[in-house]
């Protein structure tokens, strides 16, 4: 019980910080909205004889962009901490070793909440109108911050390894960033090399598209892969994705965190 | 009792030919409600003590316990009675120090009523009243410091560790520190502090135990170190004119051989009469009719125990240790 209560003074920690240091919030809305804006408006050709237009493509393509960059975003905070010496007082108090970690993520996954709250009512105001009905809707919210937390796992690690917030950030986003381009997020796989497209197919950031734009009530158009498993089962997969990333980091974070010794 | 001990403690960083021990079979002991501080320069091993003791880091073997609990079966009641703070035990710089404080006691688990009457508390005993709705970031470094402090003493710990709590501080923000230590010495908590400078060691310390290379090289009370690099000397400036005669003076009243910096022209006489040798040399001078600059009858300082305990000066460690410190990418002492 601690524990929980523990993980929720740390996440209560990060909320403080956005009302100390409001600018995190706002540059962490602004990016998102303007990638909104921008591909709106400039990829609207992309939309020819799509109901709804190209918007309606777009908006879970940029939600999951945006989701999966909290890898970066917690890896940062992590190595920060690191950095400062806040960790060792942590680790110097008697709190459970997981409270740190955790608290962390849930830190990283309120802010997702507002983010995506506000890009969500910025693509409204530019055409965005899921079709599917309430249920379905907030399923696919849910699975886009699931998703976002379960990368934050990942992130986590990363930064208790890495130790320097600037490289960390930096590394992660050069890993993220070519994964969120590298799939169906912004247009179809059918024009990119056959490799390309298996290799697409098979990213979580494209299931993930795949799984929210269904849930939204938009069908996903597929080339090559039409009949692949990821693309028959999207929500399937991206779930089994976040289950395997956080089988995978949940202990390695923690176990790490517990024998940090610089 | 006995309230911290540490035996044939062992960390190595490193393989092979690029080996390094932080702790060479470190051992040391701090008698409840005293003040034991660890001297030494850079990359001695210092810090590596303290995290080993704070139960941050395990040794490679040994063992310890702070106040009777042993530091490496049970940590977790360890870090109940506990405070850390210093160099690298820090505070969130972008929360105010009123959400820091509350934030520290809301993790050793005090009711959110409790937490908030602590940290008013704090702030009023360290003089941060006026400060506690400003960020961190805003602070001065005697401020920083006194709020880290601060967050160590949220539960009234039994024994504080500081590592190296004024490194960094002007002279001002370090005699605040140390006004703030002596009382919480004074109030009966059990210390092991760190540090670099020895006039800090000499203050505040009951007992001082000089570490190089991560082993314990001497320890005592500072009398009993400067005692045992030797007694007292004399020293003796003059113009320059003056060098030789007053020179062969010292050397009559010492009944030894002094040695001389011609740079400085200044005359060392080592004396086993004190006062009366003093005296002696003041009074052959002034039938000499030289004019001393300067005169001083010096018992040894803490400078000159690490010189003699270590056979070089403490500076020239420091250089070395930190080439040693940086060669493990980024590592710490």
């Amino acid at each position: 019980m601690r524990a929980v209560s523990d993980s929720l003074v740390i996440m209560k920690r990060q909320l403080l910080q956005l009302t100390r240091v409001p600018e995190v919030l706002i540059f962490n809305t602004i990016q998102p909205v303007m990638f909104v804006l921008l591909f709106r408006y400039v990829f609207a050709g992309l939309g020819t004889g799509i109901k709804g237009g190209y918007v309606q493509l777009l908006m879970p393509g940029i939600f999951v962009q945006t989701v999966t960059f909290t890898l970066a975003a917690t890896a940062q905070g992590m190595a920060q901490d690191m950095e400062k010496g806040l960790i060792d007082r942590f680790r110097s108090l008697p709190i459970s070793r997981a409270a740190v970690v955790t608290g962390r993520t849930l830190g990283d996954g309120l802010l997702n909440i507002v983010v995506i709250a506000v890009m969500g009512t910025a693509g409204y105001i530019v055409g965005w109108r899921p079709t599917s009905g309430l249920l379905k809707i907030a399923l696919g919210f849910l699975m886009l911050l699931l998703f976002g937390y379960a990368l934050s796992w990942a992130g986590i690690f990363a930064g208790l390894v890495a130790k320097d917030a600037r490289v960390v950030a930096n590394i992660s986003f050069l890993f993220t960033f070519p994964l969120t381009f590298l799939s169906n997020a912004f247009a179809s796989t059918t024009s990119m090399p056959k490799a390309l497209q298996y290799f697409a197919e098979w990213n979580p950031v494209s299931t993930m598209v795949a799984a929210v734009r269904q849930l939204f009530g938009f069908q996903n158009i597929f080339g090559a892969t039409k009949n692949s498993f990821p693309s028959q089962h999207p929500i399937q997969t991206s779930l089994l994705y976040m289950v395997l990333i956080m089988a995978i980091f949940v202990p390695l974070s923690v176990q790490r965190y517990k024998n940090t010794n610089k | 009792m006995k309230s911290i001990v540490a035996e044939n403690l062992v960390k190595s960083y490193g393989k092979g030919d690029r080996e390094v021990k932080a702790l060479d079979h470190l051992s040391l002991e701090v008698e409840e409600g005293t003040v034991l501080s660890i001297l030494g320069p850079n990359g001695a091993g210092k810090t590596t003590t303290v995290r080993v003791l704070a139960t941050l880091l395990k040794p490679d073997s040994g063992r310890a316990t702070v106040g009777g609990i042993d530091v490496i079966n049970n940590p977790k009641a360890v870090r109940e009675i506990i405070g850390l703070s210093g160099q690298y035990a820090a505070v969130d710089e972008t929360l105010t120090g009123w959400d820091n404080l509350v934030m520290f006691g809301r993790l050793y688990h005090l009711s959110s009523q409790a937490a908030n009457a602590r940290a008013s508390e704090l702030l009023e005993q360290f003089s941060l009243t006026d400060a506690a709705k400003r960020p961190i970031k805003t602070f001065s470094g005697g401020m920083r410091r006194r709020l880290d402090l601060a967050a160590s003493l949220i539960i009234r710990p039994k024994v504080l560790f500081l590592d190296e709590p004024t490194t960094g501080l002007d002279p001002r923000g370090r005699m605040e520190m140390w006004k703030v230590i002596e009382k919480l010495v004074d109030e009966g908590v059990t210390l092991l502090l760190t540090t670099q400078y020895l006039e800090e060691a000499d203050q505040l310390a009951d007992e001082i135990a000089v570490i190089d290379r991560g082993k314990v090289i001497a320890r005592g009370t500072s009398d009993e170190l400067k005692t045992q690099v030797g007694g007292e000397r004399l020293e003796l400036v003059v113009a320059e004119s003056d060098l030789a005669a007053a020179r062969a003076i010292a050397d009559r009243v010492g009944n030894t051989h002094s040695s001389v910096d011609a740079g400085l022209r200044k005359i060392s006489t080592p004396v086993s009469t004190g006062g009366d040798a003093l005296v002696a040399l003041v009074r052959e001078l002034d039938l000499a009719k030289i004019h001393p600059l300067d005169i001083a009858l010096k018992r040894p300082s803490l400078d000159d125990v690490f010189m003699s305990l270590t056979g070089h000066a403490a500076e020239e460690i420091k250089e070395e240790s930190e080439k040693i410190v940086k060669s493990k990418k980024g590592g710490r002492s």
